[in-house]
């Protein structure tokens, strides 16, 4: 494989410096003047400018530098982070993304206009300097200073080029640099990748103490930084205090806290998705030999032999666990964005919200992550659009709502949910705009979870006004398939004026499913055990009678059921004792009638081939134990198959 | 190919279906494997109802007898699986087809491309890569892109052959 290309590394950074930057942005809109978030999103700036120049990213480098230039002034203290600065910053951050993403449809206008927001800004701050921290700051500007530089022993091996660095203060005005080799070991002990020599650079410029850090930004954590100014006949005393102590006091202060906020850096590795699909199917593989392996082990007498497969057992095991562990990500990583789109929608609908996020350490399958994207962004929508109310409508509740997104761990599950205190889904307006469409009759009587679920058909909408964000009825049911496809479920529950529950129930993996192994005739089959519920033996009198009634009488309901063979058109399998397993199939329980249950069993899923992209029946094929290849029941398209079969069947005769 | 292709040659895996002699080019080839449990899929097309596993991948067996209008036969003892990858849209499908024998790999002299009989052949004629030429016979070069690429859509081929 080639090494990665150089530019698309710089994208993927970049996307996740534009979040840092975000929730840094989104942050300072309620701490206006923290210095941890101010600095959090300047250097995101920075290494943006950065790295944007250095891979031909000229335009991103140059519209980066004014938004940087902002957050320069506030770092200084000469501006404030006034809730204007944040909303320009968070749309140059768009403007950023779309610069990176689709250059071509960059907007000119809208950067110009971005700018010239920040212009004046800036304009407008030094005009009226922050009063509280500036002062400190311009009494810290010299004439020149003395620095004194000691990098880290390892500085060099770790990346940073000295050189580079008295490049930089040299930009900053003519310097006299001398070199203390004060340090530099003997030769014979002497490593060359090592950092020995330190630096003495005198800076005749009337730049400011920031200035002159800010070039040694990515460093100064390791490093000693000395500032004394120069020729400054009688500097005030507590300046010399301060500025006599080595590390200054905002920057260290804030890379700590910042470094414990964010994942680690340096211990981790960025790997192709690719690679860790190819490394699952190996251990799928492994884990399907080595079942194979404990049956041959099973039927030996050789002692030996069973303790090596008992090993490989473990060891496989554990194996497996171990990958799927890599391939999840705590779903944090995709609440996170969603502040953003509850800040915006806030302020497009007027509406008070709090936005509590818990459990975002629960870490998910990365390709589930990727894909609840769509569907919670449609019920969070939904939760602002239509649950909560305005301020001045919420009566004795607190004017601001409350949107809480949460997940958690329950058993092979991992249940995300999307809770709002709003008004809470209208039971009687549901029930009336189904039956208008004719989803259920006058008469039937629905349990409050099944008047839920309508919500979930395809159209339907009770919305009295439709707004460009939610109430056009389409979306819901998309969100219902999405889960469905990822083998989960949705449950929903609401309490009228207090709000709505929406939970969805998502399988830790896609790679493996607990799964009910069954014969029908000569193949074998595997029906999930989440759809599984029962299993019961279908007596005589509902077979004989079966040609005309395929109905089942399971504790006094009626279940309708399907003869796999007939839906399969296999051959009728002369055993005499057949089982239905009661499966859930939506909202309505099926009976699969099959010859024979042979138990459970944990399966590796392996997608069928593009060539068989027309049969719906199976969501999958999956190898056993003996080697041959066993197919998994896909439900619904199942039902909906076995129902038309049916027709047909009815209009034929 | 619009120049005539006589002096190219071919490295191809002879087979026999129906006691026909039909070539695949080695490129397609993967590998050859001898038959073991197949698993059928319920409602596919019957040329593609079976699945295999070949070294813990699940792959589709076709049977290429039916696509080329010939009769299905029994498993033999000659009866071999070979497996190809078959360029489809821009991706490559693995796909396992049966032979009732696979003779061996050797490079065949091209007849060419511009020769193809426009009838004469059994079986439609996007089907046919080119014809080869193997001692004083002629051998038909398959292309498996287009057989594959129509597996979902009703073949118009004669079915049986006397």
């Amino acid at each position: 494989m080639a090494a990665p290309d150089p530019v698309e590394t710089f994208r993927q950074e970049s996307q996740e410096l534009l979040e840092q930057l975000e929730q840094a942005l989104l942050d300072l809109e309620h701490r206006q003047g923290d210095m941890e978030l101010i600095d959090s999103a300047f250097r995101a700036l920075h290494t943006i400018k950065g790295s944007g120049a250095m891979f031909g990213f000229d335009a991103v480098a140059a519209f980066t530098h004014h938004v940087e230039n902002a957050f320069d002034e506030v770092r200084k203290g000469k501006l404030v982070a006034s809730s204007e600065l944040v909303a320009l910053a968070l749309a140059a951050k768009d403007q950023l993304r779309i610069l990176l993403e689709r250059p071509a449809e960059a907007d000119a206008a809208a950067q110009a206009a971005i700018l010239a927001g920040f212009h004046a800004i800036v304009q407008g701050g030094a005009a009226t300097p922050a009063a509280a921290i500036a002062p400190v700051a311009e009494s810290a500007a010299a004439p020149g200073w003395r620095i004194a530089i000691r990098l880290a022993r390892n500085a060099m091996a770790m990346g940073t080029n000295p050189l580079l660095l008295l490049d930089e203060l040299r930009a900053l005005g003519p310097t006299r640099v001398t070199a203390l080799a004060d340090e530099v070991p003997p030769l014979e002990e002497l490593d060359p990748t090592d950092c020995h020599i330190a630096w003495q650079v005198e800076l005749d410029a009337p730049c400011t103490r920031a200035a002159v850090e800010e070039v040694f930004m990515f460093v100064i954590d390791e490093m000693t930084l000395e500032l004394t100014p120069l020729g400054a006949p009688a500097p005030p005393p507590e300046a010399t205090a301060t500025t006599a102590a080595p590390p200054p006091p905002a920057t260290p202060a804030a890379a700590p806290a910042q470094a414990a906020k964010s994942a680690p850096p340096g211990d981790s590795v960025r790997v192709p998705a690719g690679k860790l699909d190819e490394l699952m199917d190996r251990v799928g593989e492994l884990v399907i030999a080595q079942s194979r392996l404990r049956q041959v082990a099973g039927a030996s007498h050789d002692v030996q032999l069973r303790a090596v497969a008992e090993e490989i057992e473990r060891l496989s095991l554990e194996l497996r666990d171990t990958t799927m562990g890599i391939r999840t990500v705590p779903i944090g990583q995709l609440f996170g964005r969603f502040r953003r789109l509850v800040h915006d929608l806030c302020r497009d609908l007027g509406k008070e919200v709090e936005l509590v996020m818990q459990g975002e350490e629960t870490e998910l399958d990365k390709t589930v992550i990727e894909r609840l994207n769509d569907p919670l962004v449609h019920l969070i929508r939904n939760a602002l659009d239509h649950g909560l109310e305005r301020p001045e409508d919420r009566g004795e509740k607190p004017r601001r709502g409350r949107l809480l997104l949460s997940a958690r761990h329950a058993g092979a599950q991992v249940r995300v949910s999307i809770r709002e205190d709003g008004r809470g889904l209208d039971r009687a307006r549901i029930r009336a705009r189904a039956e208008e469409r004719g989803l259920v009759t006058p008469e039937q009587v629905l349990t409050d979870q099944d008047v839920f679920q309508l919500i979930f058909e395809p159209g339907f909408s009770t919305a009295a006004t439709v707004t460009n964000l939610s109430g056009r009825g389409v979306g819901m049911d998309v969100v219902k398939r999405t889960i469905e496809a990822l083998r989960g479920s949705i449950e929903v529950s609401s309490t009228p004026g207090a709000g709505t529950d929406v939970t969805l129930c998502l399988p830790l993996t896609l790679a493996i499913i607990d799964g009910l192994l069954v014969r029908v005739g000569e193949g074998r089959y595997v029906i999930p055990l989440t759809a599984v519920e029962e299993c019961v033996e279908l007596d005589a009198d509902a077979e004989a009678g079966g040609a005309r009634c395929n109905f089942l009488n399971l504790r006094g309901s009626l279940i309708p059921f399907l003869r796999l063979n007939e839906v399969f058109g296999t051959p009728r399998d002369p055993e005499k004792l057949k089982k239905a397993v009661i499966v859930s199939a939506g909202d309505q329980r099926v009976g699969l009638v099959v010859d024979q249950v042979i138990g459970d069993h944990q399966t590796v899923i392996k997608s069928l081939s593009k060539l068989h992209a027309d049969v719906e029946m199976f969501s999958g094929a999956t190898i056993l134990g003996d080697g041959s290849v066993a197919l998994i029941l896909d439900i619904a398209p199942l039902v909906a198959f076995g129902q038309a079969h049916e027709e047909r069947l009815m209009t034929a005769a | 190919m619009s120049t005539p292709e006589t002096a190219q040659t071919l490295r191809v895996v002879t087979i026999d279906l129906q006691g026909e002699r039909f070539a695949l080019e080695t490129r397609h080839v993967r590998e050859i494997l001898d038959p073991g449990p197949t698993t059928l899929v319920p409602n596919a097309p019957a040329f593609l109802d079976r699945l295999i596993n070949v070294r813990g991948r699940v792959v589709p067996l076709a049977d290429l007898r039916l696509k080329l209008g010939l009769a299905p036969s029994d498993t033999t003892i000659d009866t071999r699986v070979i497996v190809l990858e078959v360029p489809l849209e821009e991706e490559a499908v693995t796909v396992a087809v049966l032979a009732d024998k696979v003779h061996e790999v050797r490079e065949i002299a091209l007849v060419g491309m511009t020769q193809t009989p426009r009838f004469g052949l059994r079986c439609r004629p996007d089907y046919v890569r080119c014809i080869g030429q193997l001692g004083d016979d002629f051998v038909i070069v398959l292309d498996p892109g287009p057989i594959f690429a129509q597996g979902r859509a009703p073949d118009p081929v004669p079915a049986t052959h006397s």
